[in-house]
């Protein structure tokens, strides 16, 4: 009776501590940034917290169309005052938000702080403009009050070229500044194009794989592999050397006689390249899960397609393709995801159309602006998440096989 | 019995997890230890390559010797990601970072670095005080800057053999100067040259930058040589664009130039006309546990010996005059370093320092604004 409850407590208790260290690797790794992330995109109490009394007047009793109230002129004021002694980085951090809701209202901040402490002021409205005449402009103090909501959508507006105007309503931001849903098209274009020509070009190489003599196979495997194994940079910077002007195929073509030496082909810096590169980059990540479901599909299929008279284009329409389609699902949605995140590459050789979603994304990350960085992401994992449910819808997930 | 039974169950439960804590401990010590640092370790973080080594030779390393503290050289590609990750997650490993002036600034605002108002710097060689030795601009709240850099134009020598250029005007002047031109993707110091080359005097640039009709101008500069620019991100591209002749002219880091001219014998030359020169400053991370040895790093770094040693290995210049004095020939090689520095008098006729505080009030809006001017 005894070791069988043993056992019993004991069967219950690995699986649990065998996965253990994985849920908890996932949730330190994977769904607390995402959570962390989220939050940064919607949440920001900095203004809020540093200037509470002035937020909310602006909210309460400001009209929005003429100059705050002297009232609230002095409360800010004071605040800035208070809170200005405290070290630089408090103003500083409020200066940073603004500045994102209003470029060019840094320094004003830094500014003000030091002349109030000079002076002895009783009319504050005409002191700060006096400061800065930028205290007399409406756009300030639409920034502050904006800044100053402790959650909001304004990073999501910001990541679809939009903003919410003065009057409160959602609008386009100005034509010469829109850039992020020519980007979002942009990069879901690569992806589109990338992934099919690695299908277009996988699939045979994965065909071929899986029905060569062993020996061959190997090698064959092995020349898939081999790039796979090999830096991402160093792949790239060759493909430069390949491609470009003075370039090892232009060379050829000039040698050749085939292409004149004052007309070398532009071969990158384009959208050319960006595709060829990273299409011979993610080749592998199609070619793998087609040959392993092609692997072990019996050829007795075919055999018994071809006696029942099947001719061979008929058979692979019929049998062979259908039972590989789990492994080119598999391929595909690899490749697109792999594609949407890709940056370095279309950034060196893509030229002027080399920038794709993810180059903003690092870009926000670097200079501080996490939170825009992270509405960014959103929008594209949220967009991810959806193409992959419309899958489910149409195909199935079930019917994806990786190995 | 049951109690008995009981006990047991929970006896032979806690074995079984005893074995697996004790695992689990000995695993999480391992790593611990691992990570912990020792007090007299320092953790300085550069740019890496050929820099890094110069400040290596020059001052790192004679001060991990002078100060009996053990330096670790760590490399980063600029940007303040990785700070502020470390700052927000109270998790601090690096001490000492190489920041450019940008960086320096938002950091300071967002308290990512230490204040360094209290650190008192050593005097010039020749006697004479911080304040009056180093240049404007070089002694801020939250760092130091040792060394003055260029961003500049430098040519191929083998496609302008008769009338080379020689101004930033010819950069943007295609009949003249046919031929593809090299620039960083973003609009930092491009939108500058690009108004210089309208007319615009140097010392107004940021001025008319300011004005709505002035970003238009430089705007529509850059547009009239838009189809000739090949865009560049890493400094190690320009010079490998003009080896390969891909381009005629490019934008570059004075230091990589100088490079392949000294090093690699390539036939480049810089225009120094309307360069644009920044600096590089040593700072602090806020809540490094090491801030008094990197204090006295700076201190050391900040020395008229010191930045003298670097720019007697690399062509970046010294940021204070009494180094000036110690300038002289490359450590190893017969190259008189002078002639290659950025303040040298020769190069210094007309240029511009960065603005990196209307750089970081404007440097999101006009990222994006160059970002959509790109895609159009």
């Amino acid at each position: 009776m005894k070791p069988q409850i043993y056992q019993e407590q004991r069967r219950r208790w690995i699986p649990i501590l065998l996965i253990a260290p994985l849920v908890i690797f996932i949730a330190a790794t994977f769904v607390a940034p995402l959570v962390s992330m989220l939050k940064e995109s919607v949440y920001e109490p900095d203004v809020a917290d540093t200037l509470p009394r002035t937020v909310a007047l602006l909210n309460k009793s400001w009209d929005r169309e003429s100059l705050p109230s002297e009232e609230i002129y002095r409360t800010f004021a004071g605040e800035l005052l208070e809170r200005s002694t405290e070290g630089r980085a408090v103003i500083g951090r409020v200066s940073t938000r603004v500045n994102r809701l209003v470029p060019g209202t840094r320094s004003v901040w830094g500014k003000t702080a030091r002349k109030l402490r000079e002076v002895e002021a009783t009319d504050f409205k005409s002191t700060l403009i006096d400061i800065d005449d930028r205290w007399g402009e409406l756009e300030l103090w639409h920034g502050i009050r904006q800044a100053g909501q402790k959650f909001f959508t304004r990073n999501y507006l910001h990541a679809l070229d939009l903003k919410i105007s003065d009057e409160g309503n959602v609008v386009r931001v100005e034509e010469d500044k829109r850039v992020y849903v020519t980007l979002y098209w942009r990069t879901f274009y690569v992806a589109v194009t990338v992934t099919i020509l690695c299908l277009l070009l996988g699939y045979p190489i994965a065909n071929a794989i899986a029905t060569a003599p062993p020996t061959l196979s190997k090698i064959l495997l092995i020349l898939v592999l081999v790039p796979f194994w090999t830096s991402l940079l160093a792949r790239t910077s060759s493909w430069i050397v390949l491609l470009q002007g003075q370039g090892v195929i232009n060379d050829i073509l000039v040698a050749s006689g085939l292409v004149q030496e004052n007309q070398r082909l532009e071969l990158w810096q384009n959208m050319f390249a960006t595709r060829v590169v990273m299409t011979q980059v993610l080749l592998p990540f199609m070619v793998l899960p087609i040959y392993s479901v092609l692997n072990s599909m019996s050829p007795s299929y075919m055999r018994a397609a071809a006696s029942l008279g099947a001719n061979p284009f008929q058979a692979f329409v019929k049998v062979y393709l259908p039972q590989s389609l789990p492994g080119v699902y598999a391929g595909c949605l690899l490749v697109f995801i792999l594609a949407l995140g890709y940056y370095i590459t279309p950034a060196l050789v893509g030229g002027p159309d080399g920038q794709l979603i993810s180059n903003m994304i690092a870009y926000h990350v670097d200079n501080n602006n996490w939170g825009l960085g992270a509405a960014i992401s959103m929008i594209v994992l949220v967009s991810v998440m959806l193409l992959y449910l419309l899958f489910d819808r149409w195909i199935g997930i079930n019917k994806l096989k990786l190995s | 019995m049951v109690r008995n039974m009981a006990r047991e169950t929970i006896a032979t439960r806690s074995n079984c997890f005893v074995e697996v804590a004790k695992r689990l401990v000995f695993l999480v010590l391992t790593i611990f230890m691992l990570a912990v640092n020792a007090d007299d370790q320092l953790t300085v973080v550069s740019w890496g390559g050929s820099y890094a080594k110069a400040c290596q030779e020059g001052y790192i390393d004679p001060f991990a010797t002078e100060a009996g503290v053990r330096v670790q050289l760590a490399d980063y590609n600029g940007g303040l990601a990785q700070v502020r990750a470390q700052v927000e997650s109270s998790n601090v490993h690096w001490d000492v970072i190489d920041v450019e002036t940008q960086d320096l600034i938002l950091g300071c605002d967002e308290g990512l670095f230490e204040p360094l108002t209290d650190l008192s710097l050593p005097n010039g060689i020749d006697g004479s005080s911080p304040h009056s030795d180093f240049l404007p601009g070089t002694i801020t709240e939250c760092g130091v800057a040792t060394l003055v850099g260029a961003g500049v134009i430098a040519y191929n020598t083998k496609h302008f053999e008769s009338k080379p250029p020689s101004t930033i005007d010819d950069f943007f002047d295609l009949d003249k100067f046919p031929g593809k031109r090299g620039l960083r993707r973003t609009p930092i110091v491009n939108l500058e040259w690009a108004l210089i080359a309208t007319g615009v005097e140097v010392s107004d640039v940021y001025d008319v930058l300011s004005t709505a009709e002035g970003l238009k101008t430089a705007f529509a500069k850059l547009d009239s040589i838009k189809d000739s620019i090949v865009f560049w991100e890493a400094g190690a591209q320009p010079p490998q664009l003009l080896a390969d002749q891909e381009v005629v002219m490019t934008s570059a880091y004075n230091g990589r130039i100088f490079n392949a001219q000294v090093v690699e014998k390539q036939p480049f030359v810089i225009i120094w006309d309307g360069h644009a020169r920044d600096y590089g400053h040593w700072a602090i991370i806020s809540g490094s546990s090491n801030v008094n040895v990197a204090k006295k790093f700076i201190q050391f770094a900040a020395k008229s010996e010191s930045l003298a040693a670097v720019a007697n290995r690399i062509s970046y210049a010294p940021s204070r005059k009494s180094s000036w004095e110690l300038v002289g020939d490359h450590v190893d090689m017969d190259v008189d370093m002078r002639p290659h520095m950025p303040t040298h008098p020769e190069n210094s006729k007309r240029y511009f320092t960065i603005n990196s505080e209307w750089w970081a009030e404007h440097k999101d809006d006009l990222t994006e604004r160059f970002s959509a001017w790109v895609l159009q």
